[in-house]
């Protein structure tokens, strides 16, 4: 199991927070309840299981909702 | 996401702008020159080109089945748009995202206060490769045990220990006091601390996240994103809200067969003001306390803390400064100086407490060859200085040395253990020569802090205390304070903290973090005086940086004003809402458009009412 933290852009209206949630949450191998999206800091915080998904799955799902990705850090648990 | 999708998000602002001048046009062709074909088509691009960044991110919202607040307003705007109203499609697109701009703005104010802090963070390390060599790297790059070297004017990047070399570190960062501390080999150094001169080598031992500075960092984000009771219930609410909203306008469309009554329902339905107005409250009020050096872990705490009637202090450490000092002397001798010179050479012989606030208080002196000293065991130390017999002890040791106390010696002694004072007398061949009283002074100030506390609404005032209870009344009575309990152990204190709570008081505990855990623990509130210390961040809710007693009224203050502010903004929200509720069925003047700008109005009106928060001063 590997926790990530992934730093967004700053993130405005509340809804974003639902959106991120949801998106990260859908994907195989991210640990449900794990998943923090902070509103003020506009970070994604999760566990994850490396063999089913990676870091950048998860990046590519945020980005896909239209939320630009600043950075990341994965470390191991 | 396609390209062009992106592009169009990323060009909202300019969207917006081109939105507002179409909108101006439409209006001045249409009414000051009645060209109707040019105000319609301006209104209609200015709709069609404002609603399509809305559309997108609904559209990205349902595919992971969210209902959205775009999902609400790009129905709206559709249903607006077939019914040819172009006037009100394109004032609410328009008015969206002008709002969603002001949103992000002032936003970012409420946040700045936090920001400020985590700017202060390490970005680079001048670190050693394998040749030997020191190049500059990320300072995600430093693992511990690599060897770092930090210059002048540098920012340590982590938490370690001085290999080599001497500086002056400025620790503000970490401790809140600004007066340079040294340091040398062995001495251990913080990251996000500045040197402000020399030159040092150091090993990390711990890097990122898990350093001081990481920690205050991520308890501070953690925090103003941690959600109450209240905020909880309002998340899950809105989860249903939104989707209940677009269910209630399709069953107003079916029953009235009225578009224009459901889309403006649609529009007015927006939950805005509602989650937004207590996370503002949130991020301003622990963002303002980072600012002064409070640290207050969530918004549960400044819920509890802004209702407390109880506060408990622990004595030493707390509200005395921990370090005994002399504070009353009385000398039987015309050589002072003399008396001085041999009373500094036999204390600095020990490491007693009491010897070495002696020491201290003497300072610089020509000290004596001590030829000789016994130690006698509960009463003091007697030894040989050119040939003199000098004893320094309480006074059994003065019976014990035969020394004789005139009237005047009997009647200090009294009133000098009046004060709370431990007396140190020394005699010079057996007469007496000094009597010294040295007590743990109170902090300066905590007299008129504890006026502060009263005057916010703190009740009783409690001090607790393993020192005997003649000592712990004195400093209640010089402190004002309401209660003073001696001859506690740490268990005990818990236990009396418990007491209080079952008679239904909301209790905080203010101690050193040191030896009184359990009480931090157990209170509702523990509050730790530390200067960043490890234990006082894990276990407690509130930390008062740089042990700055001065902080306690304004954290109790700020989390008053802070939870207040949370319940108008709950208030404005949910009164909003309400009145447009009542008058979309009550009147004729609503639309989708005033219920638009109504809308945005109460979104920054409890922004800008959060904003208040980082102004806050006591």
């Amino acid at each position: 199991m590997k926790k990530a933290t992934i730093q967004l852009e700053a993130l405005a209206c509340p809804s974003c927070v639902q959106k991120i949630e949801q998106a990260t949450k859908s994907l195989a191998g991210v640990e449900k309840e794990s998943v923090k999206v902070l509103f003020n800091a506009s970070k994604v915080k999760f566990d994850f299981d490396a063999e089913k998904t990676s870091v950048e799955d998860v990046e590519k799902a945020i980005t896909a909702l239209g939320y630009v990705v600043i950075k990341s850090q994965v470390k191991d648990k | 996401m396609s390209v062009l999708q992106r592009f169009i998000l990323s060009k909202k602002n300019h969207i917006t702008l081109i939105c507002a001048i179409l909108i101006v046009l439409g209006f001045i062709s249409g009414l000051g020159f009645n060209n109707e074909t040019v105000a319609t088509w301006s209104l209609a691009i200015a709709s069609i080109l404002g609603v399509a960044p809305i559309a997108i991110q609904a559209y990205q919202a349902l595919k992971v089945r969210v209902v959205s607040i775009d999902v609400l307003v790009t129905v709206a705007v559709i249903g607006a748009f077939l019914l040819r109203n172009f006037e009100e499609s394109a004032i609410v697109t328009f008015l969206f995202l002008f709002g969603a701009y002001l949103e992000q703005r002032t936003l970012n104010k409420t946040r700045s206060a936090i920001k400020e802090l985590t700017e202060m963070a390490p970005e680079s390390a001048l670190k050693q490769m394998e040749n030997g060599v020191f190049e500059e790297v990320n300072v995600d790059e430093v693992d511990e045990g690599d060897i770092l070297l930090v210059k002048t004017g540098a920012k340590v990047p982590v938490d370690g220990t001085v290999l080599s070399g001497v500086g002056h570190i400025n620790e503000a960062s970490i401790t809140g006091e600004s007066v340079p501390v040294g340091k040398k080999k062995d001495s251990g150094v913080y990251a996000g601390t500045i040197l402000e001169n020399g030159t040092l080598q150091i090993v990390a031992d711990r890097v990122g996240e898990d350093t001081t500075f990481g920690r205050i960092i991520e308890l501070v984000e953690e925090a103003q994103d941690s959600k109450s009771e209240a905020e909880r219930f309002i998340d899950k609410f809105s989860k249903y809200y939104t989707p209940a909203v677009l269910g209630l306008a399709i069953i107003t469309w079916l029953i009235s067969r009225d578009v224009e009554l459901a889309i403006t329902l649609l529009v007015l339905g927006c939950p805005g003001a509602l989650v937004i107005g207590v996370p503002v409250s949130n991020v301003a009020g622990i963002g303002n306390g980072a600012r002064h050096g409070v640290l207050l872990k969530g918004s549960e705490v400044i819920g509890d803390f802004s209702r407390v009637d109880t506060i408990v202090f622990d004595k030493t450490g707390t509200l005395t400064i921990g370090n005994p000092k002399v504070a009353d002397k009385e000398f039987y001798a015309d050589d002072v100086r003399e008396v001085l010179a041999y009373l500094a050479s036999v204390e600095s012989e020990s490491d007693h407490p009491l010897a070495n606030a002696i020491v201290e208080y003497i300072g610089d002196i020509q000290l004596r060859r001590v030829e000789r000293t016994d130690v006698v065991k509960g009463a003091g130390i007697v030894a040989y200085i050119d040939g003199h017999r000098v004893a320094v002890g309480n006074v059994a040791l003065m019976e014990r040395e035969d020394v004789h106390l005139s009237e005047k010696a009997h009647a200090d002694i009294a009133r000098f253990g009046k004060s709370g004072n431990s007396l140190v007398l020394t005699s010079v061949d057996g007469e007496l020569k000094a009597l010294m009283g040295i007590r743990d002074q109170t902090r300066p100030g905590v007299r008129e802090d504890l006026q502060k506390l009263k005057k916010l609404g703190v009740k009783n005032l409690v001090v607790l205390s393993g020192d005997n209870q003649g000592t712990v009344d004195l400093v209640a009575r010089e402190l004002g304070l309401t209660e003073a309990h001696g001859h506690m152990l740490p268990g005990d204190k818990s236990k009396y903290i418990e007491g209080l709570q079952s008679k239904g008081h909301i209790v905080a505990f203010v101690g050193d973090g040191v030896n009184d855990s359990p009480s931090l623990a157990l209170a509702h509130i523990g509050i730790a005086m530390g200067g960043g210390t490890d234990v006082a961040i894990e276990t407690s809710d509130v930390v008062l940086m740089n042990s700055d007693f001065s902080r306690l009224p304004h954290a109790l203050g700020l989390t008053k004003a802070t939870a207040a502010n949370m319940h108008q903004n709950i208030v404005i929200a949910v009164g909003v809402v309400l009145v447009l509720l009542a008058s979309v069925f009550l009147s004729d003047w609503m639309n989708m458009s005033i219920a638009m700008l109504v809308h945005e109005a109460s979104i920054l009106v409890v922004i800008l009412n959060g904003m208040r928060l980082l102004r806050y001063r006591l």
